[in-house]
């Protein structure tokens, strides 16, 4: 019989490895779920990680993909992992994003037509206020009144749809649009436009965003106070509260901050490559991006490369789909299931197998 | 006659420690059988394999001549082997009569049962209501819950692991009525401790455990405290020296000092005022539960109180926070090591900043420094023998006593004009602790002023000038340690007054 | 608007109904809670639920196998969740996300072939005369089978928690594992147990919506169900009575709102859509101030981590 024996101090190595082995066993669940789906497991597990960046066919439209889709992703992942290392739990990315999107896109729709270099910037800054200021609604009731955050700014995802629905089909609406649900595309607003910065890319602000977030949290957590006093929240609460951390303060913080980034994730996608607000306009990048923290062991270099690989994973799925038929919900699925086995591979850093022998006594 | 219960043999090994080796020892019936030793010696362990909730590598145990291996506690319970937990195995939410139900292999129905639980506690002179909430009883009347849980099932050998350290002098007594009650019925008790005097007056027979071996047998009756000690330690004991200087003008006062507690089962501050001056040390005795927590907090800066009920240098600083208490000279170490004065998953490096930052400069407009953190941590390592592979291990590998010295040591090399521990020595070996409680000394004698909060009356009567006692969130007067004996403290330790013994309203 | 268009006696008659589905979800998670672990996967292990549920009850034509099979479906999901918080140690908040991650990807997986096809009919229980009552009759006897069953479950649950044996070591293990293990107890089979009950109830209230409030399968049909049957647990203080209250005070609510917009009020259908996650979060802030009492109700060891040494 195996048991688990705890310890002394967490595996290094295994924290490395911990990751890439969970890859591993979900590429063979992944394969054994494709296989009873009737789809070749090894076809499909190529063109999902190998075909979007290799084959001659698609990877010169897949390779631009992988930025857009990795720069939302990393740039709510590491806020989201500020968060996970303190304790505290924002899963409303989600409804982060969409409004800052919609605060972001309001902002510059209501200086359409006029064309000024002053415009874009606005939005930016709208972007991420509205998305942090959808995060303090969590972040101050937990403060204030101790109500559980995790169930608060996940319902607030649900409101926050709904005023996505309102937003396209009301107040934002295209007044070109032949009564369409949908705003004006912030794609032909050139003052409005997050472009592609470098042509065939797919680099736009949002992914220089994105490495700004990574280098500027490495610094936050391995070198100042802030940083210590989160890890030290998660680590050991009381700890933290008597080397002087204020929880409060990181509560309201450390949301501040994922709620202005998934803010921001948000305006560069609607003014970039969503371009309007339409009433599906978010995609399930708050909720992956919490895939994209663990992943990434909640440090920002792994976070960086973790949103890469779930990238690709988006791309790759929407290939299969194409190539192979593969059903969309397959790749959620997956990615799910990346998180089962991530977790489950964790125990290893802190836990050691041992075979015991029964009857010992 | 035949013993009641043998072992013989037993040994376990956990990874990179033998918990017990070879261990044998009979307890005979109607006999209060003491297991002595240091912590760390394996008598949890051994108490646990008795119990039924550690299957031992090899050797073998008889109860009654019948062969005995109990595969999980509820056998051994059938078996009619009761045990009292050091850490209670209570349940705050619940009721007595459930605690005791889930106790109990058959309980009788509920009504049934309070109705038995009356009857037992009355019988017994532990008098309990089986409706309260656990949550709000006293240590003392958790004790007695725990009791009455084995008491209901007739046992033949109860274990009782360390059943004094949460009461007062007086509540002890009561305590060895009790259990002499129980050996005149014919009751046998496996009664560990290394309170000397306590098995001096109470047991019949001693087997003495170090590092997971019997080192000796003796009838505790016969030996003295010293004989006894030398065997459990191995050495003789070095007792801590001290020079009495006559304190020096106050440092640290607090001035009425109330405040609410922290959570539901937490206790308030009530009107607490104490002086302690440059070069003593003044010893805060008292049960666990009656406050010592929420001074604690008070005192290091975790709970904010009115700016002007504690002062530094006749200067209010109750609205300070700790880092800001940090930098004026207020250093503390709080009584549980892991997890609250260090954080278990981090390391020792990690752990120097925890509450080096300010006085040690180890930061720079917010910016962290961890080459100094690490020569920090480094020299508490060096100046106070904490034995570990060296700054960047873990928090939590590191054993008990050395942790401790880690713990304190940090607060000390920050040359403190005030250092408040709760607990120095809790769990810690002989020798750490020596070495601890000269530290301490030390410190007060370069005319820091030092405030210990502790449940060691012995330790406190070692190393303290004043005493005063904490009793439901209210402290006593302070009182020179010389002047007190040890019923003096008692009074004190349960709400009165020394000497005079009058009421402390 | 016209308030009168409303017509206030279906609505108290299709309030149970709505109420059903976070009834059976919030009861279940109590007794996860009540055993010491926090499952934020509901929301996914109702969608399977209601993916299970409605492909066996089409296949099989019977809602009893239906049901039996959502409730299975779930149970099976939660120990997936069984499984890693409480043999590999995972951590519940992380590992419960990805449960409704997994969930709502497997669930789309598995109905792909199952959009847009009609369910079968769940007839109601023949209640005789009492469903003739004028008024009370409509409101409270013309329901399917699992309205009553989620009723009876809430008072089984309630007696099983306060009279019996195996109920006072449920909540004993929810307190304090450490003192529960060594007092002989087996956390872990305990709560797994509890675990797989939690799964079966959330997996019974999927197949509700699928099968009845609906009726029929759409990806992501339980939009948000699931946690708010959460916050029904915080708002209940952990008590099996007031589950049903709250579950039927939502079921008012979220029917009230669907009635304004049927009555055509002027506020946009987006604004009352958005009501019900709205007053939930009122009443877990109403809830959990006023010095914590929501805390304090709950279950000492919620959501650690138990490892037995020893």
């Amino acid at each position: 019989m195996i048991a688990l024996e705890k310890r002394p101090a967490p595996s290094r190595a295994w924290s490395m490895a911990t990751p890439f082995l969970a890859v591993l066993l979900t590429m063979i669940a992944g394969g054994i779920m494709f296989a009873i789906l009737g789809k070749d497991p090894f076809a499909a597990i190529r063109t999902i990680f190998y075909d979007p960046l290799f084959n001659a066919q698609f990877a010169s439209y897949s390779r631009p993909q992988l930025l857009v889709k990795a720069g939302p992703l990393i740039l709510i992942a590491i806020g989201l992992s500020l968060g996970f290392r303190a304790g505290i739990w924002n899963i409303g990315a989600e409804g982060q994003y969409i409004i800052g999107a919609i605060c972001g896109a309001a902002t510059g729709l209501a200086f359409y037509p006029m064309e000024s270099w002053i415009i874009l910037p606005l939005m930016i800054i709208a972007g991420a206020l509205g998305g942090l200021l959808w995060a303090m609604v969590p972040a101050l009731l937990k403060t204030l009144f101790n109500t559980n955050e995790i169930l608060v700014s996940l319902l607030m995802v649900y409101i926050a749809e709904q005023l996505l629905a309102a937003m396209a089909l009301g107040a934002l609406r295209s007044p070109d649009g032949g009564g369409f649900p949908g705003s004006r595309n912030l794609q032909q607003y050139p003052s409005a436009h997050n472009a592609e910065l470098i042509a065939g890319t797919g680099l736009h602000l949002g992914v220089i965003a994105a490495l700004i977030a990574v280098i500027m949290a490495y610094i936050l957590l391995s070198r100042h106070m802030l940083g210590f006093h989160i890890q030290l929240a998660g680590s050991a609460p009381k700890a933290a509260r008597f080397a002087g951390a204020k929880p409060g303060l990181l509560v309201v913080t450390c949301m501040g901050i994922s709620g202005g980034l998934a803010g921001l994730a948000g305006l560069f996608e609607v003014a970039g490559p969503a371009g309007q607000i339409s009433i599906d306009f978010n995609s399930g990048y708050g909720f992956t991006a919490i895939i994209v923290a663990f992943l990434g062991r909640l440090n920002p270099i792994g976070i960086l490369l973790a949103g890469l690989l779930m990238a690709l994973t988006y791309i790759g799925g929407e290939l299969a789909q194409f190539t192979l038929g593969l059903p969309a919900a397959s790749i959620q699925a997956f990615q799910g299931m990346l998180l089962f086995f991530l977790l489950g591979v964790d125990m290893l850093t802190n836990f050691r197998l041992r075979w015991k022998t029964k009857g010992a006594v | 006659m035949s013993p009641l219960f043998s072992a013989n043999g037993l040994t376990k090994a956990y990874p990179g420690v033998i918990a017990n080796e070879d261990v044998s020892f009979e307890i005979g019936t109607g006999e209060i059988h003491a297991l002595l030793g240091e912590n760390g010696a394996g008598k949890s362990t051994l108490v646990k394999t008795i119990y039924g909730l550690v299957k031992p590598d090899s050797g073998e145990m008889t109860l009654n001549g019948a062969p005995f291996a109990p595969p999980e506690p509820r056998a051994a319970r059938s078996a009619g082997v009761a045990m009292v937990f050091q850490h209670f195995s209570l349940f705050e939410a619940l009721d007595v009569a459930e605690n005791v139900a889930l106790g109990m292999e058959n309980p009788p129905k509920p009504r049934a049962l309070a109705q038995r639980i009356s009857e037992v506690s009355a019988a017994y002179g532990l008098p309990l209501d089986p409706h309260r909430t656990v949550g709000d009883l006293s240590a003392g009347e958790r004790q007695r819950v725990e009791i009455i849980r084995c008491l209901l099932q007739d046992p033949r050998l109860l274990i009782m692991d360390e059943p004094t350290s949460v009461l007062t002098p007086q509540e002890v007594d009561t305590l060895f009525a009790t259990l002499n009650r129980l050996k005149s019925e014919g009751t046998s008790i496996l009664y560990i401790s290394h309170k000397l005097e306590e098995i001096r007056a109470l047991c019949d027979a001693a087997t003495i455990l170090r590092r997971g071996k019997v080192v000796g047998r003796c009838d505790p009756r016969e030996s003295s405290a010293r004989e006894l000690a030398e065997m459990m330690v191995g050495t003789a004991l070095h007792r801590p020296e001290r020079d009495i200087t006559p304190p020096g003008a106050p440092v640290l006062e607090v001035m009425n000092l109330t405040l609410p507690p922290a959570s539901a089962f937490g206790t308030a501050l009530k009107d607490v005022s104490l002086t302690v001056r440059s070069g003593e040390v003044f010893g805060i005795g008292g049960v666990a539960g009656n406050g010592q927590d929420e001074l604690m907090a008070a005192l290091s800066g975790e709970r904010r109180t009115d700016h002007a009920a504690i002062c530094l240098d006749g200067a209010g600083i109750g609205a300070l926070p700790p880092r800001d208490r940090r930098a004026l000279g207020i250093c503390s170490a709080p009584e549980e090591r892991l997890g609250h004065a260090a954080a278990p998953d981090m390391s020792l490096t990690q752990n120097a900043m925890l509450t080096g930052a300010e006085r040690r400069e180890l930061t720079r407009g917010g910016f962290l420094n961890w080459g100094k953190s690490r020569e920090f941590a480094e020299e508490v390592i060096e100046r106070f023998d904490v034995r570990t592979p060296g700054p960047e291990e873990a928090a939590r590998a590191l054993s008990g006593g050395n942790l401790q010295k880690f713990v304190v040591g940090r607060e000390i090399l920050q040359s403190p004009r005030v250092l408040i521990v709760n607990q120095p020595t809790w769990g810690v070996d002989a020798a750490a602790a020596a070495a601890i409680r000269q530290a301490l000394l030390d410190l007060a004698a370069g005319g820091a002023a030092v405030l210990v909060i502790s449940q060691d009356l012995d330790e406190l009567m070692e190393i303290a000038t004043s005493f005063a006692a904490l009793n439901a969130g209210r402290l006593s007067e302070p009182h020179p340690m010389t002047e007190l004996s040890l019923d003096d403290i008692g009074l004190m330790l349960g709400g009165m007054g020394a000497e005079t013994g009058e009421t402390a309203a | 608007m016209d308030l009168s268009a409303i017509n206030w006696l279906t609505l108290l008659a299709s309030l149970m109904v709505a109420a059903t589905p976070i009834l059976l979800a919030g009861i279940g998670e109590l007794v996860v809670e009540k055993s010491g672990v926090l499952n934020l996967g509901v929301e996914g292990m109702m969608i399977t639920g209601a993916i299970c549920g409605f492909a066996a009850a089409y296949n099989t034509q019977s809602a009893f196998v239906g049901f039996a099979a959502a409730a299975a479906g779930g149970a099976a999901l939660s120990m997936i969740f069984g499984l890693m918080t409480q043999v590999l140690m995972s951590n519940q908040v992380a590992t419960g996300l990805a449960l409704t991650l997994f969930g709502l990807g497997f669930s789309a997986l598995l109905g792909q072939s199952y959009i847009g096809i009609k369910g079968i009919e769940v007839s109601a229980v023949p209640l005789g005369p009492l469903a003739d009552i004028p008024v009370l009759g409509p409101v409270l006897f013309q329901h399917d089978a699992v309205v009553y069953v989620a009723i009876a479950l809430v008072a089984s649950v309630w007696a099983f928690l306060k009279f019996t044996r195996a109920g006072l070591t449920l909540r004993a293990v929810g307190e304090n594992h450490d003192a529960a293990h060594a007092l002989g107890y087996k956390v872990v089979l305990i709560r797994l147990a509890a675990i797989g009950f939690g799964g079966a109830c959330a997996g019974l209230g999927g197949a509700y919506l699928s099968l009845v409030r609906v009726p029929q399968w759409t990806e992501g049909m339980t939009a948000g169900a699931g946690w708010i049957a959460l916050a029904l647990v915080v708002f209940a203080s952990w008590r099996p009575w007031r589950v049903l209250i709250g579950a039927y005070l939502f079921g008012g609510i979220t029917v009230l709102q669907l009635n304004l917009q049927a009555a055509g009020a002027k506020i946009p259908v987006e604004y009352l859509s958005m009501s019900p996650y709205v007053i939930t979060i009122i009443v877990l802030v109403v809830m959990s101030s006023g010095r914590g009492r929501a805390a304090l109700a709950a279950p000492a060891a919620l959501g650690r981590v138990f490892h037995k040494s020893g």
